[in-house]
């Protein structure tokens, strides 16, 4: 049912799951998940088997969340522990990490990571820094979680990418998935993670159905935080992205591969600490970098990759310089024509892959 | 108590003044009674989060003098390991000193959240000051204090002048107390700590009893300046200082009652103030001679329970351990 609704409204992503299902060959059991239904599992699971933990935000109780990802939770585990706020972000931001303070494991849900910058002092003053500054006597074990960058038609306001900020602070753990697998492993690591992480998910993605493999089907199936996943193997260039794009780069490799260039496709999963090291084997294998994200160019996640690249041992390895595929540099435009230009397209990844061939 | 917060507030003052203690010290000498009358009025299971002017508190929530100075000398035997220094002291049941004002007032009601949901019968009072009661955030925290009937103390410390404003000057209405609006407010003489004991019972009874949270106004006064770096007299004068001082000094006002009422001779209290004056200088001592931390710790205590891991320092070449 999920899989026909894709189908009919989001061509592109359905043709990458199907060409992905190559890659799956030993699922038994062939199993569609959502990336909203992943999600909610995994809060579902570590509801249940955690007390402490509660999940609270604007419309996440009887709303059943503003993109419908708790729907469910509050029928299941009542107001204790799903707990819709008043629009207060930098009140209920703060409740948040004072209940974390005080030994609870909150998850604390921004309607988009774009209302996150109202309460932006408490995730990185009173949460980040809190377990540095107290030499080790405060941990702050709480998730902030919601919907980041670009969405579809709503424009600068609700369109800007939080990766690049929130990686660029010490003490927080920044973390980004594609795809439904991801979703659930990282969340359910984030949640049992002592410090405070930032889930930075997808609106675009929620919808999008993806096989699951059966270990994911477990409740105690987590992705670590800090560990990038190579979706696809390749020799002549390694193109690493997160979060939506990371779908983007897989059709630009099939595309590719019919001329005789395989990609080797890297989704970063992990922000913060970004594994850097997964990177580098496979420049050191094949010789070309592009990086491909969603957020503006300037001191951007893609650039942070190049300079760590620069300092390595990956840099003597490369045959041109790395490259990055962004977000347009301007406040995300509304008409139609301007927004799908201002965010990375398929055609502009394929287009920065041969220039970096130079083919 | 407040002898020994006096006390200790003057030596950091000391201490400031020949450099040995650095960067800001928000000092809370004149308000002695707000915080040892606070923790006459709670039990240690309660909790306490206040901002930067937060040695005091520190030391009435169970941190020894020693630790407190050495952490503001910045050294290892500091309370945060040298890490954080005066506006980052962090005890059991306290949750600091917080630097940025009015953010600790959410992180307080977020406390008191959890200690409601943890059904224990715990208060968390959570303290602000003339200036920071402006901010729109404690407004927020009001309101879903309110609405969840959640067991917060909010405690405006009105010491009349927030850095150089008076509140004349930066709020519309001065009465702080009742600035909570649909939140019950007391005004109480903070200079006086039988006083604010008693209103401190009887607003954590008020929360126990899970009606929900209320205000104190502790109207109080800072014979400092705002911080180290103010003197102090160019926004209020030597006259307004010296009069607090003769007449509402908290500690005076305490030694009088309890010379007049015979619960204790002038000898006994003068005997109270040689064993607090020793206790100051040993723990000077200390916080002058402790070595600082380790330059190795300088990653430490960058995630909680982690693996270690490696921190850049100031170019790709220097790296620290990190450890939680």
């Amino acid at each position: 049912m999920a899989a026909a609704s894709g189908l009919m409204r989001r061509p592109l992503e359905q043709v990458s799951g199907l060409l992905r299902r190559r890659f799956h060959r030993t699922a038994p059991a062939a199993l569609q998940v959502t990336v909203r239904e992943a999600i909610n599992q995994g809060m579902d699971e570590e509801l249940e088997r955690d007390e402490k933990v509660f999940l609270l935000g604007e419309e996440v109780a009887q709303y059943d969340g503003a993109y419908k990802v708790s729907r469910g939770l509050w029928k299941k585990y009542g107001d204790k522990r799903i707990i819709d706020t008043p629009i207060s972000e930098m009140g209920f931001a703060g409740i948040a990490v004072g209940a974390a303070m005080a030994g609870l494991r909150p998850i604390c849900e921004f309607m988009t990571f774009n209302f996150s910058m109202q309460a932006i002092d408490q995730v990185i003053n009173s949460a980040a820094k809190t377990y540095y500054m107290s030499g080790g006597l405060q941990p702050v074990p709480i998730v902030f979680r919601g919907p980041n960058g670009a969405s579809a038609g709503v424009a600068a306001q609700h369109s800007q990418c939080f990766a690049a900020w929130y990686g660029h602070c010490p003490g927080l753990k920044v973390v980004s998935p594609w795809n439904s697998e991801d979703a659930k492993g990282l969340i359910k690591s984030a949640i049992r993670d002592n410090n405070p992480v930032v889930v930075l998910e997808n609106e675009l993605m929620y919808g999008v159905p993806f096989e699951f493999p059966s270990e994911a089907q477990s409740k105690d199936f987590l992705i670590p935080i800090g560990k990038a996943k190579i979706e696809r193997q390749g020799t002549h260039i390694t193109v690493v992205a997160h979060s939506r794009p990371v779908g983007h780069c897989l059709e630009a490799a099939t595309v590719l591969s019919k001329e005789g260039i395989e990609c080797e496709v890297i989704n970063m999963r992990t922000i913060r600490p970004m594994d850097i090291e997964t990177i580098e084997a496979s420049v050191m294998k094949t010789n070309h970098l592009i990086t491909v994200e969603g957020g503006w160019p300037q001191f951007g996640v893609g650039a942070e990759v190049c300079a760590r690249i620069m300092e390595g041992p990956a840099f003597n390895f490369l045959d041109a310089p790395a490259v990055r595929v962004t977000g347009a540099d301007v406040p995300m435009p509304y008409a139609k024509i301007l927004e799908d230009n201002s965010i990375p397209q398929v055609k502009d990844i394929i287009f920065a892959i041969k220039k970096t061939l130079n083919i | 108590m407040m002898q020994t917060v006096r006390r200790m507030e003057l030596k950091a003052d000391q201490l400031y003044k020949q450099k040995i203690i650095r960067g800001f010290c928000h000092l809370c000498d004149g308000q002695e009674a707000c915080c040892v009358g606070l923790e006459a009025g709670i039990n240690p299971t309660d909790h306490l989060i206040t901002a930067y002017r937060a040695h005091g508190f520190t030391f009435t929530r169970g941190l020894s003098v020693r630790e407190i100075l050495a952490e503001l000398t910045g050294r290892r035997g500091g309370c945060a390991k040298g890490k954080g220094g005066s506006m980052h002291m962090y005890a059991k049941n306290f949750y600091g000193g917080n630097g940025i004002v009015g953010a600790q007032v959410p992180l307080g009601a977020g406390i008191a959240l959890a200690c409601k949901y943890n059904g224990k019968d715990e208060v968390c009072l959570t303290l602000y000051g003339d200036g920071a009661a402006n901010q729109g955030q404690i407004f927020e925290a009001y309101n879903m204090a309110a609405l969840w009937k959640l067991p917060c103390i909010f405690i405006c410390e009105n010491n009349r002048y927030g850095m150089g404003t008076s509140v004349e000057r930066a709020a519309a209405s001065t009465d702080y107390y009742k600035r909570g609006d649909f939140i019950p407010g007391l005004r109480v003489d903070g200079m006086d700590i039988l006083c604010v004991r008693e209103a401190t019972r009887f607003a954590a009874a008020h929360c126990r009893s899970g009606k929900g949270p209320i205000l104190m106004e502790l109207q109080t006064y800072r014979y400092h300046g705002h911080s180290m770096s103010d003197p102090g007299v160019s926004y209020r004068t030597r006259e307004e200082i010296q009069e607090v001082r003769s007449k509402s000094d908290p500690i005076m006002l305490l030694k009088d009652r309890m010379v007049n009422s015979n619960l204790a001779s002038v000898e006994e209290l003068k005997e109270i103030d040689v064993e607090v004056r020793k206790e100051i200088e040993d723990a000077a001592q200390f916080a002058t001679a402790d070595p600082e931390p380790p330059l190795e710790e300088l990653g430490y205590h960058i995630y909680s329970s982690d693996p270690p891991f490696e921190v850049r320092g100031a170019n790709q070449w220097i790296k620290f351990k990190s450890i939680s």
